[in-house]
């Protein structure tokens, strides 16, 4: 019984080299080789006490002109006035 | 369709190394890493000195990009350079290509042991859960996805630091050149990546006494 157990336990020891999972990433020449991001307006606007921009989820042109508003807000110009 | 970058106004740069100072803190950047960094020509010369705060430019055409062996870098939509942590080798490759010196690379470790690359995400984060925890510690705030700009950018308190779209943030200072008559000869009026000058703008009036350029674009 104890040589049939330890060579159940050899065996299972021999088959976990058999089962380790690939550590190398295939790469592929000029592509990227990492994992996928999310874009951002793909997020939820964040609340209100972040006072980050506002705009529909999902939609990237309302995300562009929040983040447009934040630009022309650089030109103090435009900002504080004539 | 946006390309974020970033364009300094050497006239307006006081060397207040406030941009340095908003993205230590915003992205809590490791010490010895300097994601950004503000660099002065001709320093204690009076009347020479011009300051200009560099990072990473997400060129359209990045030689990072082109170098890397292991491909760990891409490019959003919005055209922000950005790389993944996980695939990075920390071979310094991009470091060489680089011609601002944006790549860094922590050295905290023992026998001058050199880490996973660290730049200037344009507070884009990187290929994690956007505004996850995760993302957070590997590269720092994601402000755009906050609908945000860059904090360095935001922080400038002369805004010499202009982040967004190059064709906005070109035009504003194309209004700054022509209010104070005087700039254009110093960037050409191509500047800010090349955006074709607008109906209404007017270059200043050449100046008689200045010697011709051979260099002006």
């Amino acid at each position: 019984m104890r040589t049939l157990a330890l060579f159940i336990a050899l065996a299972a020891l021999g088959l976990a080299g058999c089962g380790e999972k690939e550590q190398v990433v295939v790469y592929k020449q000029g592509k990227y080789q990492g994992k996928p991001d999310n874009r951002s307006w793909e997020n939820e606007p964040p609340v209100a006490e972040l006072r980050g921009g506002k705009w529909t989820k999902g939609d990237r042109t309302s995300w562009e002109e929040a983040v447009k508003q934040r630009q022309l807000a650089q030109n103090e110009y435009r900002r504080i006035g004539q | 369709m946006a390309r974020m970058k970033f364009l300094c106004d050497a006239e307006r740069c006081i060397e207040c190394n406030g941009c340095v100072t908003a993205c230590k803190n915003e992205n809590e950047v490791p010490w010895g890493v300097n994601r950004r960094r503000v660099v002065t020509l001709n320093d204690g010369v009076v009347g020479a000195e011009k300051s200009i705060s560099v990072a990473c430019m997400h060129c359209s055409d990045a030689p990072c990009m082109a170098v890397c062996p292991v491909d760990c870098f891409y490019r959003t939509d919005d055209g922000v350079v950005l790389h993944d942590k996980d695939l990075c080798i920390g071979c310094g490759y991009c470091f060489y290509a680089c011609p601002f010196g944006a790549p860094q690379f922590p050295q905290a470790g023992a026998f001058g042991l050199r880490g996973k690359m660290d730049k200037c995400t344009f507070c884009g984060g990187g290929p994690e859960p956007d505004r996850s925890e995760a993302e957070f510690k590997k590269y720092g705030r994601n402000r755009l996805a906050e609908g945000k700009l860059p904090a360095c950018a935001e922080m400038c308190s002369t805004k010499a630091l202009l982040g967004g779209d190059g064709d906005v943030i070109a035009d504003i200072y194309r209004e700054r050149v022509l209010r104070r008559g005087r700039g254009s000869e110093v960037w050409g009026w191509s500047t800010a990546y090349g955006l074709p000058p607008k109906p209404g703008a007017q270059p200043p009036a050449p100046q008689p006494q200045q010697a011709p350029t051979s260099g002006k674009s």
